[in-house]
Protein backbone atom coordinates (compact mmCIF):
# COMPACT_ATOMS: atom_id res chain seq x y z
CA UNK A 1 0.00 0.00 0.00
CA UNK A 2 1.37 3.40 -0.98
CA UNK A 3 0.42 6.36 1.17
CA UNK A 4 1.09 10.04 0.53
CA UNK A 5 1.19 12.29 3.61
CA UNK A 6 0.89 16.05 3.22
CA UNK A 7 3.09 17.69 5.83
CA UNK A 8 3.61 21.32 6.71
CA UNK A 9 6.81 22.81 8.02
CA UNK A 10 5.97 25.64 10.38
CA UNK A 11 7.67 28.07 12.78
CA UNK A 12 8.03 26.53 16.25
CA UNK A 13 4.64 27.15 17.98
CA UNK A 14 6.58 27.91 21.17
CA UNK A 15 7.93 30.95 19.31
CA UNK A 16 5.34 31.68 16.64
CA UNK A 17 6.91 34.95 15.58
CA UNK A 18 4.72 37.62 14.08
CA UNK A 19 3.05 38.92 10.98
CA UNK A 20 5.29 40.88 8.66
CA UNK A 21 3.79 44.41 8.61
CA UNK A 22 4.76 44.94 4.96
CA UNK A 23 3.81 41.66 3.32
CA UNK A 24 1.17 40.84 5.97
CA UNK A 25 2.18 37.18 5.96
CA UNK A 26 3.52 35.08 8.78
CA UNK A 27 7.26 35.59 9.13
CA UNK A 28 8.94 32.35 8.20
CA UNK A 29 12.57 33.38 8.27
CA UNK A 30 13.45 31.30 11.31
CA UNK A 31 13.94 27.55 11.45
CA UNK A 32 10.87 25.53 10.49
CA UNK A 33 9.81 22.28 12.15
CA UNK A 34 7.40 19.49 11.30
CA UNK A 35 3.89 20.56 12.36
CA UNK A 36 3.04 18.25 15.27
CA UNK A 37 -0.46 17.81 13.78
CA UNK A 38 1.16 16.11 10.79
CA UNK A 39 3.19 13.64 12.85
CA UNK A 40 -0.05 11.71 13.50
CA UNK A 41 -0.68 11.26 9.76
CA UNK A 42 2.92 10.13 9.24
CA UNK A 43 2.59 7.59 12.06
CA UNK A 44 -0.76 6.32 10.77
CA UNK A 45 0.65 5.98 7.24
CA UNK A 46 3.66 4.00 8.50
CA UNK A 47 1.36 1.67 10.44
CA UNK A 48 -0.92 1.14 7.42
CA UNK A 49 2.04 0.27 5.19
CA UNK A 50 3.38 -2.16 7.80
CA UNK A 51 -0.03 -3.82 8.17
CA UNK A 52 -0.36 -4.11 4.39
CA UNK A 53 3.04 -5.82 4.27
CA UNK A 54 4.40 -3.65 1.47
CA UNK A 55 4.49 -0.23 -0.13
CA UNK A 56 5.91 3.05 1.09
CA UNK A 57 5.13 6.46 2.54
CA UNK A 58 5.82 9.55 0.41
CA UNK A 59 5.77 13.04 1.92
CA UNK A 60 4.50 16.09 0.06
CA UNK A 61 5.23 19.57 1.36
CA UNK A 62 5.28 23.20 0.28
CA UNK A 63 7.71 25.56 2.01
CA UNK A 64 9.86 28.61 1.29
CA UNK A 65 13.65 28.57 0.82
CA UNK A 66 13.91 24.85 0.05
CA UNK A 67 13.28 24.15 3.75
CA UNK A 68 13.69 20.44 4.58
CA UNK A 69 14.27 20.25 8.34
CA UNK A 70 10.65 19.24 9.07
CA UNK A 71 10.72 16.74 6.20
CA UNK A 72 13.87 15.14 7.62
CA UNK A 73 12.02 14.54 10.89
CA UNK A 74 9.23 12.67 9.06
CA UNK A 75 11.78 10.79 6.91
CA UNK A 76 13.57 9.80 10.12
CA UNK A 77 10.28 8.40 11.43
CA UNK A 78 10.27 6.07 8.42
CA UNK A 79 8.85 7.78 5.33
CA UNK A 80 10.68 6.66 2.17
CA UNK A 81 10.94 9.88 0.19
CA UNK A 82 9.60 13.41 -0.18
CA UNK A 83 8.46 15.93 -2.73
CA UNK A 84 9.06 19.54 -1.74
CA UNK A 85 7.60 22.41 -3.71
CA UNK A 86 9.56 25.57 -3.04
CA UNK A 87 9.30 28.71 -5.13
CA UNK A 88 9.35 32.44 -4.40
CA UNK A 89 6.17 32.69 -6.47
CA UNK A 90 4.32 30.78 -3.73
CA UNK A 91 4.60 33.54 -1.10
CA UNK A 92 1.13 34.77 -0.17
CA UNK A 93 -0.70 31.67 -1.38
CA UNK A 94 -4.19 31.18 0.05
CA UNK A 95 -5.59 27.79 1.06
CA UNK A 96 -6.96 27.05 -2.42
CA UNK A 97 -3.64 27.83 -4.14
CA UNK A 98 -1.86 25.67 -1.55
CA UNK A 99 -4.23 22.82 -2.35
CA UNK A 100 -3.60 23.28 -6.10
CA UNK A 101 0.15 22.95 -5.54
CA UNK A 102 -0.17 19.94 -3.23
CA UNK A 103 -2.63 18.20 -5.58
CA UNK A 104 -0.24 18.60 -8.52
CA UNK A 105 2.62 17.24 -6.43
CA UNK A 106 0.51 14.27 -5.25
CA UNK A 107 -0.26 13.41 -8.88
CA UNK A 108 3.45 12.83 -9.44
CA UNK A 109 3.46 9.96 -6.92
CA UNK A 110 2.82 6.77 -8.84
CA UNK A 111 0.34 4.27 -7.47
CA UNK A 112 -0.82 6.30 -4.46
CA UNK A 113 -3.69 4.46 -2.73
CA UNK A 114 -4.34 6.96 0.02
CA UNK A 115 -3.56 10.61 0.79
CA UNK A 116 -3.41 11.60 4.46
CA UNK A 117 -3.42 15.12 5.90
CA UNK A 118 -3.91 16.69 9.31
CA UNK A 119 -7.35 18.21 9.97
CA UNK A 120 -5.73 21.65 10.04
CA UNK A 121 -2.26 23.11 10.39
CA UNK A 122 -1.18 24.55 13.73
CA UNK A 123 -0.22 27.93 12.28
CA UNK A 124 -2.80 28.73 9.59
CA UNK A 125 -5.63 26.37 10.64
CA UNK A 126 -8.00 27.08 7.76
CA UNK A 127 -9.00 23.40 7.84
CA UNK A 128 -10.18 23.49 4.23
CA UNK A 129 -7.11 22.17 2.40
CA UNK A 130 -7.92 18.42 2.74
CA UNK A 131 -11.31 18.82 1.03
CA UNK A 132 -9.81 21.18 -1.54
CA UNK A 133 -7.14 18.61 -2.46
CA UNK A 134 -9.81 15.91 -2.73
CA UNK A 135 -11.95 18.19 -4.92
CA UNK A 136 -9.02 18.98 -7.23
CA UNK A 137 -8.10 15.29 -7.56
CA UNK A 138 -11.79 14.30 -7.87
CA UNK A 139 -11.38 11.75 -5.07
CA UNK A 140 -13.71 10.76 -2.24
CA UNK A 141 -12.72 12.10 1.16
CA UNK A 142 -13.30 11.62 4.85
CA UNK A 143 -12.33 14.33 7.35
CA UNK A 144 -11.57 13.99 11.08
CA UNK A 145 -10.61 10.31 11.04
CA UNK A 146 -9.82 8.84 14.47
CA UNK A 147 -8.79 5.48 13.03
CA UNK A 148 -8.34 3.88 9.62
CA UNK A 149 -8.29 0.23 8.61
CA UNK A 150 -7.98 -1.15 5.09
CA UNK A 151 -10.08 -3.98 3.69
CA UNK A 152 -9.19 -4.68 0.08
CA UNK A 153 -9.99 -1.57 -1.94
CA UNK A 154 -12.10 -0.01 0.83
CA UNK A 155 -11.11 1.86 3.99
CA UNK A 156 -13.11 1.79 7.21
CA UNK A 157 -12.86 4.92 9.28
CA UNK A 158 -14.05 6.09 12.66
CA UNK A 159 -14.91 9.71 11.97
CA UNK A 160 -15.15 12.14 14.88
CA UNK A 161 -18.41 14.11 15.00
CA UNK A 162 -19.84 16.82 17.24
CA UNK A 163 -21.86 14.18 19.11
CA UNK A 164 -19.53 11.17 19.08
CA UNK A 165 -18.27 9.31 16.04
CA UNK A 166 -19.48 7.70 12.80
CA UNK A 167 -18.33 4.47 11.18
CA UNK A 168 -17.61 5.48 7.58
CA UNK A 169 -16.63 3.38 4.56
CA UNK A 170 -14.86 4.84 1.56
CA UNK A 171 -13.40 3.36 -1.63
CA UNK A 172 -9.71 3.85 -2.44
CA UNK A 173 -7.99 5.94 -3.60
CA UNK A 174 -9.16 8.61 -1.18
CA UNK A 175 -8.10 11.66 0.82
CA UNK A 176 -8.43 11.37 4.60
CA UNK A 177 -7.69 13.98 7.28
CA UNK A 178 -6.68 12.55 10.65
CA UNK A 179 -7.17 14.03 14.12
CA UNK A 180 -4.41 14.43 16.65
CA UNK A 181 -4.03 12.01 19.49
CA UNK A 182 -5.30 8.83 17.85
CA UNK A 183 -1.90 7.23 17.40
CA UNK A 184 1.31 7.92 19.30
CA UNK A 185 3.85 9.30 16.80
CA UNK A 186 7.13 7.41 17.15
CA UNK A 187 10.35 9.17 18.05
CA UNK A 188 12.90 8.88 15.25
CA UNK A 189 15.64 6.42 16.20
CA UNK A 190 19.32 7.31 15.78
CA UNK A 191 19.42 4.89 12.86
CA UNK A 192 16.36 6.56 11.37
CA UNK A 193 17.89 10.01 11.70
CA UNK A 194 21.07 8.86 9.96
CA UNK A 195 19.11 7.11 7.18
CA UNK A 196 16.91 10.18 6.64
CA UNK A 197 19.93 12.23 5.56
CA UNK A 198 20.29 10.23 2.36
CA UNK A 199 16.60 9.69 1.55
CA UNK A 200 15.52 11.39 -1.69
CA UNK A 201 13.85 14.80 -1.55
CA UNK A 202 12.62 15.92 -4.96
CA UNK A 203 12.56 19.73 -4.93
CA UNK A 204 10.25 21.27 -7.53
CA UNK A 205 9.19 24.71 -8.68
CA UNK A 206 5.72 25.93 -9.65
CA UNK A 207 6.69 25.61 -13.33
CA UNK A 208 7.83 21.99 -12.76
CA UNK A 209 4.28 21.21 -11.64
CA UNK A 210 2.82 22.73 -14.80
CA UNK A 211 1.11 25.49 -12.83
CA UNK A 212 1.12 29.09 -13.96
CA UNK A 213 2.66 31.52 -11.45
CA UNK A 214 -0.47 33.68 -11.78
CA UNK A 215 -2.53 30.90 -10.12
CA UNK A 216 -0.55 30.91 -6.88
CA UNK A 217 1.02 33.28 -4.36
CA UNK A 218 -0.05 36.89 -4.14
CA UNK A 219 -1.03 36.84 -7.82
CA UNK A 220 -3.51 33.99 -7.41
CA UNK A 221 -4.89 34.81 -3.97
CA UNK A 222 -8.53 35.80 -4.05
CA UNK A 223 -8.07 37.68 -0.82
CA UNK A 224 -6.03 40.52 0.57
CA UNK A 225 -5.29 41.50 4.14
CA UNK A 226 -6.43 45.08 4.73
CA UNK A 227 -5.39 45.55 8.34
CA UNK A 228 -3.68 43.93 11.28
CA UNK A 229 -4.53 45.29 14.71
CA UNK A 230 -4.08 44.32 18.30
CA UNK A 231 -7.29 42.83 19.63
CA UNK A 232 -8.85 44.52 22.67
CA UNK A 233 -7.07 42.85 25.57
CA UNK A 234 -8.89 41.35 28.52
CA UNK A 235 -7.87 42.97 31.77
CA UNK A 236 -6.27 40.54 34.14
CA UNK A 237 -7.99 40.53 37.52
CA UNK A 238 -6.69 39.64 40.93
CA UNK A 239 -4.31 36.70 41.32
CA UNK A 240 -3.86 35.13 44.75
CA UNK A 241 -1.36 32.64 46.06
CA UNK A 242 -3.48 29.92 47.69
CA UNK A 243 -3.15 30.24 51.46
CA UNK A 244 -5.99 27.85 52.26
CA UNK A 245 -8.72 30.43 51.56
CA UNK A 246 -8.96 29.86 47.80
CA UNK A 247 -12.27 27.98 48.00
CA UNK A 248 -13.73 30.78 50.14
CA UNK A 249 -12.64 33.42 47.60
CA UNK A 250 -14.13 31.47 44.70
CA UNK A 251 -17.45 31.00 46.52
CA UNK A 252 -17.59 34.74 47.30
CA UNK A 253 -16.84 35.55 43.66
CA UNK A 254 -19.62 33.22 42.45
CA UNK A 255 -21.98 34.65 45.05
CA UNK A 256 -21.39 38.17 43.73
CA UNK A 257 -22.29 36.97 40.23
CA UNK A 258 -25.45 35.31 41.60
CA UNK A 259 -24.74 32.01 39.88
CA UNK A 260 -25.09 29.93 43.06
CA UNK B 1 -24.85 49.79 1.44
CA UNK B 2 -26.02 46.25 1.62
CA UNK B 3 -25.34 43.25 -0.53
CA UNK B 4 -28.18 41.88 -2.56
CA UNK B 5 -28.22 38.24 -1.45
CA UNK B 6 -26.50 35.92 1.02
CA UNK B 7 -26.90 32.16 1.42
CA UNK B 8 -26.39 30.61 4.84
CA UNK B 9 -25.56 26.90 5.19
CA UNK B 10 -28.11 25.76 7.75
CA UNK B 11 -27.49 22.95 10.23
CA UNK B 12 -30.09 21.29 12.46
CA UNK B 13 -30.17 18.51 15.03
CA UNK B 14 -33.36 16.56 15.77
CA UNK B 15 -35.55 19.09 13.98
CA UNK B 16 -34.01 22.07 15.78
CA UNK B 17 -31.88 24.61 13.91
CA UNK B 18 -28.47 25.02 15.57
CA UNK B 19 -27.71 28.22 17.46
CA UNK B 20 -24.74 28.91 15.18
CA UNK B 21 -27.06 28.85 12.14
CA UNK B 22 -29.43 31.32 13.83
CA UNK B 23 -26.44 33.56 14.62
CA UNK B 24 -25.41 33.53 10.94
CA UNK B 25 -28.94 34.28 9.74
CA UNK B 26 -29.12 37.21 12.16
CA UNK B 27 -25.84 38.65 10.88
CA UNK B 28 -26.69 37.98 7.22
CA UNK B 29 -29.91 40.01 7.61
CA UNK B 30 -27.83 43.07 8.46
CA UNK B 31 -25.57 42.58 5.45
CA UNK B 32 -27.94 41.74 2.59
CA UNK B 33 -31.44 42.50 1.33
CA UNK B 34 -32.24 38.82 0.80
CA UNK B 35 -31.15 35.94 3.00
CA UNK B 36 -31.74 32.34 1.94
CA UNK B 37 -30.72 29.06 3.55
CA UNK B 38 -29.22 25.89 2.08
CA UNK B 39 -30.07 22.66 3.90
CA UNK B 40 -29.32 18.99 3.46
CA UNK B 41 -31.70 17.08 5.71
CA UNK B 42 -34.98 15.32 5.11
CA UNK B 43 -36.87 17.64 7.48
CA UNK B 44 -36.66 21.02 5.73
CA UNK B 45 -40.42 21.56 6.15
CA UNK B 46 -40.07 21.12 9.90
CA UNK B 47 -37.33 23.75 10.25
CA UNK B 48 -38.64 26.25 7.66
CA UNK B 49 -40.49 28.07 10.45
CA UNK B 50 -37.35 28.64 12.52
CA UNK B 51 -35.28 29.63 9.48
CA UNK B 52 -37.97 32.11 8.42
CA UNK B 53 -38.29 33.55 11.91
CA UNK B 54 -34.59 34.44 11.84
CA UNK B 55 -34.71 36.01 8.40
CA UNK B 56 -34.46 33.38 5.65
CA UNK B 57 -37.10 33.91 2.98
CA UNK B 58 -36.37 30.61 1.31
CA UNK B 59 -34.65 27.33 2.09
CA UNK B 60 -33.13 25.26 -0.69
CA UNK B 61 -32.93 21.63 0.36
CA UNK B 62 -31.15 18.66 -1.14
CA UNK B 63 -33.28 16.31 0.96
CA UNK B 64 -31.77 13.53 3.03
CA UNK B 65 -28.26 12.56 1.91
CA UNK B 66 -28.79 8.87 2.72
CA UNK B 67 -25.56 8.55 4.69
CA UNK B 68 -23.31 10.35 2.21
CA UNK B 69 -20.84 12.77 3.81
CA UNK B 70 -22.07 16.30 2.93
CA UNK B 71 -19.02 17.79 1.18
CA UNK B 72 -19.49 16.40 -2.33
CA UNK B 73 -23.29 16.34 -2.73
CA UNK B 74 -24.07 19.68 -1.05
CA UNK B 75 -21.25 21.58 -2.79
CA UNK B 76 -22.38 20.03 -6.08
CA UNK B 77 -25.96 21.16 -5.55
CA UNK B 78 -24.86 24.69 -4.59
CA UNK B 79 -22.49 24.97 -7.57
CA UNK B 80 -25.35 23.92 -9.87
CA UNK B 81 -27.57 26.65 -8.39
CA UNK B 82 -24.80 29.23 -8.88
CA UNK B 83 -24.15 28.06 -12.46
CA UNK B 84 -27.88 28.30 -13.09
CA UNK B 85 -27.62 32.08 -12.74
CA UNK B 86 -28.80 32.20 -9.17
CA UNK B 87 -25.53 33.30 -7.59
CA UNK B 88 -25.58 35.13 -4.24
CA UNK B 89 -22.95 37.71 -3.26
CA UNK B 90 -21.73 35.49 -0.43
CA UNK B 91 -22.16 32.03 1.04
CA UNK B 92 -21.68 31.85 4.81
CA UNK B 93 -21.28 28.79 7.00
CA UNK B 94 -20.20 27.98 10.53
CA UNK B 95 -16.65 26.79 11.20
CA UNK B 96 -18.01 23.30 11.90
CA UNK B 97 -17.27 19.88 10.42
CA UNK B 98 -20.21 20.38 8.10
CA UNK B 99 -19.33 23.94 7.07
CA UNK B 100 -15.65 23.26 6.49
CA UNK B 101 -16.21 20.14 4.37
CA UNK B 102 -18.74 21.85 2.11
CA UNK B 103 -16.81 25.14 1.85
CA UNK B 104 -13.59 23.31 0.89
CA UNK B 105 -15.28 21.36 -1.90
CA UNK B 106 -17.27 24.39 -3.02
CA UNK B 107 -14.17 26.59 -3.26
CA UNK B 108 -12.74 24.15 -5.82
CA UNK B 109 -16.00 23.89 -7.79
CA UNK B 110 -16.38 27.69 -7.96
CA UNK B 111 -12.60 28.37 -8.00
CA UNK B 112 -13.05 30.90 -5.17
CA UNK B 113 -11.00 31.40 -2.05
CA UNK B 114 -12.63 30.68 1.31
CA UNK B 115 -11.80 32.78 4.36
CA UNK B 116 -12.13 30.81 7.59
CA UNK B 117 -12.33 31.23 11.37
CA UNK B 118 -13.90 34.66 11.25
CA UNK B 119 -15.56 36.47 14.12
CA UNK B 120 -17.00 39.38 12.17
CA UNK B 121 -18.15 40.32 8.65
CA UNK B 122 -18.69 43.81 7.26
CA UNK B 123 -19.84 44.98 3.85
CA UNK B 124 -17.39 47.09 1.87
CA UNK B 125 -18.87 48.16 -1.47
CA UNK B 126 -19.60 44.96 -3.36
CA UNK B 127 -17.10 42.99 -1.30
CA UNK B 128 -16.87 41.82 2.27
CA UNK B 129 -14.31 42.45 4.96
CA UNK B 130 -13.88 39.64 7.44
CA UNK B 131 -12.15 39.64 10.84
CA UNK B 132 -10.09 36.69 11.98
CA UNK B 133 -8.36 36.57 15.36
CA UNK B 134 -4.86 35.06 15.22
CA UNK B 135 -2.13 34.30 17.78
CA UNK B 136 -4.66 33.12 20.34
CA UNK B 137 -6.92 36.12 19.84
CA UNK B 138 -4.28 38.78 20.56
CA UNK B 139 -4.32 40.08 16.98
CA UNK B 140 -7.24 40.77 14.64
CA UNK B 141 -6.61 40.37 10.91
CA UNK B 142 -9.07 41.95 8.50
CA UNK B 143 -9.23 40.47 5.03
CA UNK B 144 -11.13 41.44 1.91
CA UNK B 145 -12.01 39.45 -1.20
CA UNK B 146 -10.27 40.65 -4.34
CA UNK B 147 -11.96 38.34 -6.86
CA UNK B 148 -15.62 38.35 -7.88
CA UNK B 149 -18.23 36.59 -5.71
CA UNK B 150 -19.78 34.45 -4.48
CA UNK B 151 -17.51 35.06 -1.49
CA UNK B 152 -17.09 32.05 0.78
CA UNK B 153 -16.88 32.80 4.50
CA UNK B 154 -16.65 30.51 7.52
CA UNK B 155 -17.58 32.05 10.86
CA UNK B 156 -16.80 30.81 14.34
CA UNK B 157 -19.82 29.90 16.43
CA UNK B 158 -20.80 32.47 19.11
CA UNK B 159 -19.46 35.38 17.06
CA UNK B 160 -22.91 36.98 16.86
CA UNK B 161 -26.01 36.98 19.05
CA UNK B 162 -29.03 35.28 17.46
CA UNK B 163 -32.09 37.56 17.37
CA UNK B 164 -35.48 36.69 15.93
CA UNK B 165 -36.71 38.86 13.07
CA UNK B 166 -40.27 37.66 13.55
CA UNK B 167 -40.40 36.51 9.94
CA UNK B 168 -42.81 33.97 8.55
CA UNK B 169 -41.80 30.47 7.50
CA UNK B 170 -39.22 30.18 4.71
CA UNK B 171 -40.45 28.81 1.39
CA UNK B 172 -39.05 25.31 0.78
CA UNK B 173 -37.51 24.52 -2.60
CA UNK B 174 -35.94 21.15 -3.38
CA UNK B 175 -32.72 21.31 -5.38
CA UNK B 176 -31.09 18.57 -7.41
CA UNK B 177 -27.89 16.86 -6.29
CA UNK B 178 -25.65 16.21 -9.32
CA UNK B 179 -24.04 12.77 -9.54
CA UNK B 180 -20.72 13.08 -7.73
CA UNK B 181 -19.31 9.96 -9.40
CA UNK B 182 -16.46 8.25 -7.58
CA UNK B 183 -15.78 11.35 -5.45
CA UNK B 184 -19.08 10.75 -3.65
CA UNK B 185 -18.02 7.30 -2.43
CA UNK B 186 -17.73 7.94 1.32
CA UNK B 187 -20.76 6.64 3.25
CA UNK B 188 -21.72 6.65 6.94
CA UNK B 189 -22.56 3.09 8.01
CA UNK B 190 -23.34 3.62 11.72
CA UNK B 191 -23.62 6.72 13.90
CA UNK B 192 -22.47 6.62 17.52
CA UNK B 193 -23.60 9.24 20.03
CA UNK B 194 -21.52 9.65 23.19
CA UNK B 195 -23.87 10.59 26.01
CA UNK B 196 -22.98 13.64 28.07
CA UNK B 197 -24.38 14.45 31.46
CA UNK B 198 -25.76 17.84 32.49
CA UNK B 199 -26.23 21.00 30.45
CA UNK B 200 -24.49 21.40 27.08
CA UNK B 201 -21.30 23.41 26.66
CA UNK B 202 -23.15 25.63 24.19
CA UNK B 203 -25.86 26.73 26.57
CA UNK B 204 -24.59 26.39 30.17
CA UNK B 205 -24.27 29.58 32.24
CA UNK B 206 -21.28 28.04 33.99
CA UNK B 207 -18.55 25.87 32.45
CA UNK B 208 -15.96 23.98 34.50
CA UNK B 209 -12.99 22.70 32.48
CA UNK B 210 -10.06 20.56 33.47
CA UNK B 211 -6.63 20.18 31.93
CA UNK B 212 -3.34 18.37 32.19
CA UNK B 213 -2.77 19.85 35.67
CA UNK B 214 -5.28 17.33 37.03
CA UNK B 215 -2.46 14.84 36.69
CA UNK B 216 -4.44 11.73 35.87
CA UNK B 217 -7.70 10.69 34.23
CA UNK B 218 -9.37 9.63 37.51
CA UNK B 219 -9.08 13.20 38.84
CA UNK B 220 -11.46 14.44 36.14
CA UNK B 221 -14.17 13.22 38.53
CA UNK B 222 -13.45 16.39 40.54
CA UNK B 223 -14.43 18.48 37.51
CA UNK B 224 -17.63 16.48 37.05
CA UNK B 225 -18.57 16.77 40.70
CA UNK B 226 -17.96 20.52 40.77
CA UNK B 227 -19.89 20.95 37.53
CA UNK B 228 -22.86 19.08 38.98
CA UNK B 229 -22.93 21.30 42.09
CA UNK B 230 -22.88 24.45 39.92
CA UNK B 231 -25.31 23.08 37.33
CA UNK B 232 -22.43 23.64 34.94
CA UNK B 233 -21.22 21.91 31.78
CA UNK B 234 -17.95 19.98 32.19
CA UNK B 235 -15.29 20.86 29.62
CA UNK B 236 -11.71 20.00 28.84
CA UNK B 237 -8.50 21.24 27.24
CA UNK B 238 -7.28 19.61 24.05
CA UNK B 239 -4.38 18.00 25.94
CA UNK B 240 -6.61 15.71 28.00
CA UNK B 241 -8.94 14.98 25.09
CA UNK B 242 -5.93 13.91 23.01
CA UNK B 243 -4.76 11.83 25.96
CA UNK B 244 -8.13 10.05 25.88
CA UNK B 245 -9.31 11.10 29.37
CA UNK B 246 -12.62 12.49 28.07
CA UNK B 247 -14.37 12.39 24.68
CA UNK B 248 -13.86 15.07 22.06
CA UNK B 249 -17.35 16.47 22.72
CA UNK B 250 -15.90 17.95 25.96
CA UNK B 251 -13.19 19.95 24.21
CA UNK B 252 -13.18 23.74 24.54
CA UNK B 253 -10.93 25.60 22.14
CA UNK B 254 -10.13 26.38 18.57
CA UNK B 255 -10.72 22.83 17.38
CA UNK B 256 -13.47 22.19 19.92
CA UNK B 257 -16.37 24.25 21.20
CA UNK B 258 -16.34 28.00 21.56
CA UNK B 259 -18.04 28.91 24.85
CA UNK B 260 -19.15 32.24 26.30
CA UNK B 261 -20.71 31.42 29.67
CA UNK B 262 -21.31 33.81 32.57
CA UNK B 263 -18.56 32.01 34.48
CA UNK B 264 -15.75 29.85 33.13
CA UNK B 265 -13.63 27.91 35.62
CA UNK B 266 -10.31 26.61 34.27
CA UNK B 267 -8.69 24.07 36.59
CA UNK B 268 -5.19 22.85 35.81
CA UNK B 269 -5.22 24.54 32.41
CA UNK B 270 -2.20 26.67 31.53
CA UNK B 271 -3.89 28.55 28.71
CA UNK B 272 -2.44 27.44 25.38
CA UNK B 273 -3.62 29.68 22.52
CA UNK B 274 -5.60 26.71 21.20
CA UNK B 275 -7.67 26.75 24.42
CA UNK B 276 -7.86 30.52 24.97
CA UNK B 277 -9.50 31.08 21.59
CA UNK B 278 -12.43 28.96 22.77
CA UNK B 279 -13.06 30.57 26.17
CA UNK B 280 -11.71 34.12 26.17
CA UNK B 281 -15.13 35.52 25.43
CA UNK B 282 -16.53 34.26 28.76
CA UNK B 283 -17.96 37.04 30.93
CA UNK B 284 -16.01 35.98 34.02
CA UNK B 285 -13.03 33.66 34.22
CA UNK B 286 -11.70 31.87 37.30
CA UNK B 287 -8.37 30.10 36.90
CA UNK B 288 -6.67 27.65 39.25
CA UNK B 289 -3.13 26.68 38.32
CA UNK B 290 0.02 25.94 40.24
CA UNK B 291 2.24 27.90 37.84
CA UNK B 292 2.03 31.64 38.58
CA UNK B 293 3.40 32.34 35.08
CA UNK B 294 0.62 30.41 33.30
CA UNK B 295 -0.89 32.52 30.46
CA UNK B 296 -4.40 31.73 31.72
CA UNK B 297 -3.89 34.28 34.55
CA UNK B 298 -3.56 37.08 32.00
CA UNK B 299 -7.22 36.66 31.07
CA UNK B 300 -8.69 35.59 34.43
CA UNK B 301 -10.78 37.80 36.68
CA UNK B 302 -9.95 35.67 39.70
CA UNK B 303 -6.70 33.75 39.62
CA UNK B 304 -5.66 31.19 42.21
CA UNK B 305 -2.03 30.10 42.18
CA UNK B 306 -2.48 26.77 43.87
CA UNK B 307 -2.85 23.02 43.66
CA UNK B 308 -6.09 21.88 41.99
CA UNK B 309 -5.94 18.71 44.12
CA UNK B 310 -6.36 20.86 47.22
CA UNK B 311 -8.51 23.72 45.93
CA UNK B 312 -11.12 21.66 44.05
CA UNK B 313 -12.01 19.35 46.99
CA UNK B 314 -12.23 22.37 49.31
CA UNK B 315 -14.45 24.18 46.84
CA UNK B 316 -16.67 21.13 46.47
CA UNK B 317 -17.00 20.85 50.26
CA UNK B 318 -17.78 24.56 50.60
CA UNK B 319 -20.53 24.35 47.98
CA UNK B 320 -22.02 21.21 49.52
CA UNK B 321 -22.14 22.98 52.90
CA UNK B 322 -24.35 25.75 51.56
Amino acid sequence: MNVVVCVKQIPDPADPGALDPTTKTLKRDGKLILDESDSYGVEMALQLVTTAGGGEVTLVSMAPNGEVSGLRTALAMGAAKAILVSDDALAGSDALATAKVLAKAIQRVEGADLVLTATESSDGYTGTVPEQIAGLLDLPSVTFAKSISVEGSTIKIQRQTEAGYDDVECPLPAVVSVTAGVVEPRYPSFKGIMAAKSKPVDTLTVADLGLDASQVGWAGAGQQIVSIAEAPAREAGEVFEDDGTAAEKIVAFLDDLKVL
Amino acid sequence: MALSKIWVLAEATDGKVTTSTLELLTKARSLADTVEAIYSGGDADAIAGQLGEYGASKVYTTGDLAGALPGVPVSGAIAALVDGGNAPDAIIAATSYYGRDIAGRLSVKLDRTVITNNTDIEVDGSSLVTTEPVFGGTTDVKTTFTAAGPHLVLVRPKSFVAESAGGSAAAVETIAVPDGGKSAGAKVITRHVEEREGPSLDEAAVVVSGGRGLGEQEKYALIEELAKLLNAAPGASRAIVDAGWVPYSYQVGQTGKVVKPTVYIAAGISGATQHMVGMKGSKNIIAINKDAEAPIFAVSDLGIVGDVHKVLPQLIEALKAR
